[in-house]
């Protein structure tokens, strides 16, 4: 497959901003939704809605059947061993929020230690702060360096007696460079210390297999890979996630209810209480057939390319101070976060907004990262398999353009 | 220039250019010529809440008028409050406080701006206001 029939299937990429072509460089934050995945929201909502595993009548079955057939297409796809290790969310942040308040409930005491890293998205930062004021426990950081680089080497005397948790992104969403996670898992279970990954960026651009990297949970959101807003997942090894107590209390969670004592149901429905995301939940079988496109030959190797012109073109600009530069190229994803001497990263984004080009900019959710890198602020484009290398170019051509207008 | 006057002549400045573009470029100018602030009165008081990048706004009462002096790390953002104080500076307290600040609409600056710069400059408006019901 060719970028060009990648791209078609995403009506959003043909639409104009200020009468300028959309270019769309904001995808770190989510992607644009394909037809397929539109098209089947939407024939679920109208033909297919029935509130699932409850009802016997004919609606139910199929809108129950679909559910789980968007279970066993993510069990497949991040190979987890069973779909009772699959739990459907509303997203990353929901599934680290679970696993902090039902991980905690059942392991973390007052004293305990919990690291994550500098580098966190505060999604994978505030659920543990709150969880250690909540339980008197002690949050430990593991730093970065100034490439962006997790200093790993440090990991070993990091961890402690009481340490429990590590709490990793496999990709920064601000620095894009891919974290050597299995090593630190190996380093973590070593010392008896359990591991969860946020994959919100990681599922995006690597291969996951959760059983070859051996992490005790792994989280993402569908939103990011093309399917549904509101399709989050969260595996977690079987006997932690039986060992952990429900983390929402309502319908479909339960085995049987008394007034004042209750049995819950097995895995994976033990976490997922209350009518869950049942129109949008299935949109991960097309979107994740999308992912395995991107993922190959010419959609693949385009993407490659546009990052080395990208990073070389950002580089090469003395201007411009490019956050996230590792030693390996191979470790680097296209998505770039930068500042410009003399030049706000606001004015920025605003020009080049007008010049019909999405970025973000800010500090991205994640402030303590971007405070350390000295900055208040930074500009971030992340590109996606869709798009060309005519749209880097003109990024790169418009970014000058704005620079040359603000100085 | 009366305070009507002042803002006629931004109305009418901001309808030369089609494109938003261009708008943004004038803006910039405005900013760039933005009178120096002194570096000594950047100072946690002085800071506009609300903003996403830094903003200072300074005043002082001279001969029962009112002026104002600001600064931004940002240059739009400079030149946003640049065109305020070109309308509002030198006014007295009542002429402010009558006047309705519309002329931010009407030149498409709201509906141009990304969400959190419109709060900015809600922010900057509130500053000013507030400045002169001090000195009514």
């Amino acid at each position: 497959m060719k970028t060009e029939e990648f791209r078609a299937q995403f009506p959003g990429l043909k639409r104009e901003v200020y009468g300028k072509p959309l270019v769309y460089l904001d995808n770190a934050a989510t992607s644009l939704r394909p037809e397929s995945v539109a098209k089947m929201q939407c024939d679920l909502a109208l033909n297919h809605n029935a509130n699932i595993h409850r009802a016997v009548h004919k609606l139910s079955a199929e809108a129950t059947d679909i559910y789980e057939e968007s279970r066993e297409a993510v069990r497949a796809y991040i190979n987890a061993k069973d779909t009772k290790e699959i739990i459907f969310t509303s997203g990353t942040t929901f599934s680290i929020n679970l696993v902090a308040n039902s991980f905690a409930d059942a392991f973390i005491h007052e004293g305990d230690e919990i690291i994550v890293s500098q580098a966190e998205h505060h999604s994978n930062l505030l659920p543990w702060q709150f969880i250690c004021h909540k339980k008197s426990a002690v949050l430990k950081m593991l730093p970065v360096d100034e490439r962006g680089e997790l200093r790993l080497d440090l990991l070993p005397e990091l961890i402690g007696k009481r340490t429990k948790l590590l709490a990793l992104c496999h990709i920064s969403n601000v620095l894009g460079i891919v974290n050597p996670i299995k090593k630190a898992i190996e380093i973590a279970h070593e010392r008896g210390v359990k591991v969860l990954i946020d994959g919100a960026q990681g599922i995006v651009h690597c291969p996951v297999d959760v059983q070859d990297l051996d992490c005790d949970f792994y989280c993402f959101s569908g939103h990011k890979i093309f399917a549904s807003t509101a399709s989050g997942i969260l595996y977690g090894k079987e006997e932690l996630l039986n060992a952990m107590p429900p983390f929402l209390g309502g319908g479909e969670m339960v085995g049987t209810v008394n007034f004042r004592e209750s049995t819950f149901a097995p895995l994976p429905y033990k976490f997922e209480a209350g009518t869950q995301n049942i129109n949008g939940t299935p949109t991960l079988i097309p979107a994740l057939e999308l992912l395995k496109q991107s993922r190959e030959g010419e959609v693949k190797d385009a993407l490659e390319k546009i990052k080395l012109f990208v990073y070389q073109a950002l580089k090469s600009n003395n201007r411009v101070h490019l956050y996230g530069d590792p030693i390996n190229f191979e470790d680097k994803i296209a998505l770039f976060s930068f500042t410009v001497e003399g030049a706000h990263h606001e004015d920025l984004a605003l020009i080049l907004d007008k010049m019909g080009i999405a970025l973000r900019s800010g500090y991205m959710c994640a402030e303590p990262l971007v405070n350390r890198m000295g900055c208040t602020g930074m500009l971030r484009a992340s590109f996606a398999a869709y798009n060309t290398m005519q749209e880097a170019e003109y990024f790169i051509s418009s970014l000058d353009k704005a620079i040359a207008m603000l100085i | 220039m009366t305070l009507q006057e002042a803002k006629q002549s931004i109305i009418e400045d901001f309808a030369m250019f089609d494109e938003w573009l261009d708008k943004y470029e004038y803006i910039i100018e405005l900013g760039k010529n933005l009178k120096a602030f002194p570096e000594d009165k950047k100072t946690e008081d002085r800071l506009v809440k609300g903003c996403q990048s830094r903003v200072w706004i300074d005043s002082e009462v001279k001969d029962g008028l009112l002026y104002f002096y600001a600064d931004s790390d940002a240059i739009i953002t400079k030149g946003i409050i640049s065109l305020l104080i070109s309308v509002y500076s030198g006014r007295s307290a009542s002429e402010i406080l009558a006047d309705d600040f519309s002329f931010v609409r009407t030149i498409g600056l709201e509906q141009n701006l990304s969400p959190t710069r419109v709060n900015g400059l809600a922010s900057m408006i509130e500053t000013i206001k507030a400045t002169a019901k001090e000195n009514v």
